[in-house]
């Protein structure tokens, strides 16, 4: 800067009497940390972002889970506070003279400082048809959009590019019900990451899954069909890949033209030079992110990009920080498969394992004298990787062969305290182990909220569960006072040692009386191992009032009846009898979600004569009340639909009445759909069945609710049998190992492994656990009997159905209703006499 | 007459003792509610025979249905989770354990002749 400009800026800065204007072009990820990194150190001055997309940032890392589930407010990321950001807002030119930035509108925008975090485009090769309708990037929330709605209906589809990016699309093509294609130009997937044994090992993996995998090909044009949208990829060879749906994850390019367009130095290959404090060619003006050449390259992983903002906002507070370049070391794991890759990805010896069987590939490059570790690359089991990271570039902590097998504990390896763990936030094992010592943290979410770790890719998070363990934290596996045990481990003692009452259970391995809990918790361990009736004896005190009165409790301590309804069918005359029961008895009536009726405005003393009239006509309980089976939903299915290949209220029927009363960590969904149409919405559920023309589609860890998630394909054209036994397994082990309250989705996403380890201990029995399970489910299926009759028929079990005990026949005179819609509405309790 | 068991707060004179039900009626670690008069009253019974009698409405949903909760502890002293929403209430204060400032009320009860008694000021 000349002494003129000098000058003139400070008069400017005089002029407006305020503090410096910094505006930032892009609002990603990159830009996010920078203001975010800006406002969190004090910065005084005005902070404007200009986004040019329709909204926040967001986090791009979890692109992926949009698709599966998750909306666009989860993948946000919080506004920083005393910030100007406005989306839609795309900048056009930059006026260095005039320090401006110009909006397409035309708007002048003036700054102090600009940061430029225009990120990178994808790169889309330019063969002919590649612009056609159906064929997509894969970068943004608006690109997923576009995706699912071409995805409608199925078909084949196409991603062009084997990298990082390309498999993700892939997993969200096919978890979108394409048959997918991975047209990759090396000859190998994850060039970059991954050697050839690798690479090899990685397409067993992603084959066994269905996906079709073209290594060694290009792209040499996309061609349109009849209704002029893509329809098959042209490879050189001349080969065609039919594709409705052809994505381009090739690689990205550096969106640096508004720096071209200004004069600032651009790489020769893209990418706006910056120094090593992030600045460009014009002082006033720094780059982060996708968009910057730094340290000689352009880096596209979240880490480094998220370092280079954290610097960038340092140097504009009057900082010195620099950014010398970054570790492009990754674990992830894509469709379904762990690949990590840390250090060199070659070096003078190395240390291979294989076993193609398991789908496992480990390598490890060490110098010349074998004493120093250079780098490695895993796949099928990236556990090494944590552990020995950080030594990359010191002498090994043990045998080569040894560390290969070092599992993700690092068991008996001392971590130096500067080895990273969190790669995306740039923070060591020191940091975290002082944080946890200084600020007494207990937990995971506070080491996040502390330390930045684990908030970006997450990766790390199990790595920070184990050093909070070993700062002698207790991480809270514990029940409550009374256990020291997760309900996992309590199911295994209560399973083992044969416990048949909570009394000797609390006595033996507990303290205390028990509490709201621990009791129910303890009461669905002994119902699922099948200890007979759930209100007999000294059970009946563990249960939930859900459970007590075998109805589920409503707002004004009135409960609801829901007989059971197997598979949504029902004939006529039953549909009569539930309709005379709720005249009688004045019910208020309501299909649910899980095409049953539920009845509600019963008092307690009501339920017996309620029920006596259901059971007598053929009903039984639908456990509505209980954190175990609710129903089998289902579609007409092949018998009266013309789209059906299966018939699916059969199974649906067949299903529900299997697994009925199955008593489990939490409420259990399930459904069946006749055809990929999917009517039953299966994938939405605990375990969802949909037809196939050779059989049966299973998915798990389906959720409705708070947060949503669609159900994972387990495995697919199983006859009945083979599903039968396949559910069994998955509720029983389930059941085993899950937390309290638990549902099947975060039980699948907390599973060390996930799918891939769900399949080994279910299908390939690597626990060897399998005939135990199998047969616990035919204890269960042969000991059910029906709650509400048996309860019915024993004065004992009726005794607690009173609604006062000094007056049974009185109704609690605080249940009032009035009408609405011309039935039964419970009138307001009033509130006022709450008392404080 | 023998008196199993008697609230200290049981001052003679201006109690009345209302009989409500037999003591073998409760079970162990559970609740039940009784009418007294207009008031609603919720019984239990811990697993150490002991008996609390507390206001059967739930003060954060304004439901009566105190009794119908989960019996258990909290270091020593017994509690009742509501079934609503959990809020834990010391079975012996009424005091919530949760929120010192929200409470139920609490009655003297005893056993006379294996029959429960219910102590009510009789101005209420």
């Amino acid at each position: 800067m000349s002494a003129t400009e000098e000058r003139s800026a400070t008069r400017r800065h005089v002029r407006e009497g305020c503090g410096r204007r910094v505006v930032v072009v892009g609002y990603g990820p990159a830009a996010h940390r920078l203001v975010e990194a800006l406002t969190g150190n004090g910065f005084d001055g005005t902070v404007t972002v200009l986004g040019e997309e329709p909204r926040p940032a967001y986090d791009r890392v979890a692109l992926t889970s949009y698709l599966a589930g998750r909306t666009a407010e989860d993948l946000a990321y919080p506004a920083p506070a005393g910030v100007t950001a406005r989306v839609g807002t795309r900048v056009t030119a930059i006026d260095r003279e005039g320090r401006t930035v110009v909006t397409a509108s035309g708007e002048a925008v003036p700054y102090d400082v600009l940061v430029l975090a225009t990120g990178s485009a994808p790169f889309v090769p330019a063969v002919p048809g590649s612009d056609l309708p159906g064929c997509f990037a894969y970068r943004t929330i608006d690109d997923l959009d576009a995706i699912r709605e071409a995805a409608r209906g199925g078909g084949p589809g196409v991603v062009v590019g084997g990298g990082l990016l390309g498999l993700e699309a892939a997993d969200a093509l096919r978890g979108l019900g394409l048959d997918t294609h991975v047209v990759e130009m090396s000859d190998r997937l994850l060039p970059r990451q991954v050697d050839e044994g690798g690479g090899a090992v990685l397409r067993n993996h992603i084959e066994a899954l269905g996906l079709t995998v073209h290594t060694g090909a290009g792209v040499r044009a996309v061609e349109a069909g009849p209704d002029g949208r893509a329809a098959r990829l042209v490879k050189p060879d001349g080969e065609a890949v039919e594709a409705r749906v052809v994505v381009f994850s090739a690689g990205v390019r550096p969106r640096d033209e508004l720096a071209r367009g200004c004069g600032l130095a651009v790489g020769e290959r893209g990418g706006v030079v910056v120094d090593s404090g992030m600045r460009t060619s014009d002082p006033h003006i720094y780059a982060v992110g996708e968009c910057a050449l730094a340290a000689g390259m352009v880096y596209g992983l979240a880490g480094p990009c998220l370092a280079q903002a954290e610097v960038a906002a340092d140097r504009i507070l009057g900082g010195a920080a620099t950014f010398e370049g970054a570790d492009l070391s990754t674990r992830l794991k894509l469709l379904g498969v762990e690949v990590a890759q840390f250090g060199a990805t070659s070096g003078a010896l190395d240390v291979t394992y294989m076993d193609p069987v398991a789908g496992v590939y480990k390598k490890l490059f060490v110098s010349d004298d074998a004493r120093t570790l250079l780098g490695g690359i895993c796949v099928g089991d990236a556990a090494p990787y944590d552990t020995l990271r950080p030594f990359v570039g010191r002498d090994l902590p043990g045998a080569p062969s040894d560390l290969l097998f070092a599992g993700a504990g690092g068991d008996g390896i001392d971590l130096p305290d500067d080895a990273l763990v969190c790669s995306c936030n740039n923070v060591t094992r020191g940091r975290v182990r002082a944080a946890i010592a200084e600020h007494g943290l207990t937990d995971v979410r506070g080491v996040k909220e502390c330390t930045r770790a684990g908030t970006t890719c997450g990766s790390c998070v199990p790595a920070l569960g184990r050093m909070l363990a070993e700062s002698g934290v207790d991480t809270g596996r514990a029940l409550c006072e009374h256990f020291a045990y997760g309900r996992a481990e309590l199911f295994d003692i209560v399973r083992v040692r044969g416990i048949m009452t909570f009394s000797r259970l609390i006595a033996e391995h507990g303290t205390g009386r028990g509490c709201d809990v621990c009791k129910p918790v303890v009461a669905s361990i002994l119902a699922s191992l099948g200890n007979g009736h759930i209100l007999d004896g000294e059970q009946a005190a563990l249960q939930d009032t859900n459970d007590h009165f075998l109805a589920n409790i409503q707002k004004n301590g009135t409960y609801s009846v829901v007989p059971r309804i197997p598979g949504g069918e029902i004939t006529p005359e039953r549909l009569i009898v539930i309709g005379e029961v709720a005249r009688d008895f004045g019910l208020y009536t309501k299909i649910t979600g899980g095409q049953r009726i539920d009845l509600l405005g019963a008092r307690v003393e009501q339920l017996p004569a309620i029920w006596k009239r259901l059971v007598d006509a053929g009903f039984e309980s639908g456990h509505a009340y209980g954190k175990a089976l609710r129903t089998v939903k289902s579609c007409v299915g092949s018998t009266w639909c013309r789209y059906g290949v299966q018939d699916s209220v059969a199974l649906a029927i067949a299903l529900e009445l299997r697994y009925r009363g199955l008593r489990a960590p939490h409420k259990l969904k399930s459904a069946v759909s006749g055809c990929a149409r999917e009517c039953a919405e299966a994938r939405s559920k605990d375990f969802g069945v949909i037809a196939t023309e050779r059989g049966w589609n299973l998915y798990v860890g389906g959720n409705g609710g708070f947060t949503p998630r669609h159900a994972d394909l387990l495995a697919a054209d199983l006859p009945t049998e083979e599903l039968v036994r396949l559910i069994d397994r998955f509720l029983m082990f389930y059941i085993r190992t899950a937390d309290r309250l638990q549902r099947t989705s975060a039980w699948l996403e907390s599973l060390d492994g996930g799918l891939g380890r769900l399949r080994e201990v279910i299908v390939e029995d690597s626990l060897g656990i399998c005939a135990d399970l199998d047969a616990q489910m035919e204890r269960h299926v042969a000991g059910y009997a029906d709650e509400w009759r048996a309860t019915l028929e024993d004065p004992e079990r009726l005794r607690r159905f009173v609604g006062f005990v000094n007056a049974p026949g009185t109704p609690d005179p605080s249940i009032e209703f009035e009408t609405e819609r011309d039935q039964i509405k419970p009138v307001l309790i009033p509130l006022e006499a709450v008392s404080r | 007459m023998s008196v199993l068991q008697q609230s200290p707060a049981a001052a003679a004179g201006e109690r009345a003792w209302t009989p409500v039900c037999r003591y073998a009626d409760l079970s162990p670690d559970r609740g039940a509610a009784a009418l007294v008069g207009r008031r609603q009253i919720a019984l239990f019974r811990t697993f150490d025979g002991r008996l609390y009698a507390i206001g059967n409405r739930d003060p954060y949903s304004g439901a009566y249905v105190m009794a119908r909760g989960i019996v258990g502890s909290r270091g020593q002293e017994p509690t009742v989770a509501s079934p609503m929403h959990k809020q834990v209430f010391s079975l012996a204060s009424g005091v919530s354990l949760d929120d010192p400032a929200t409470a139920v009320p609490t009655y003297p009860v005893r056993v006379v002749d294996g029959t429960v008694e219910v102590g009510l000021d009789r101005a209420a």
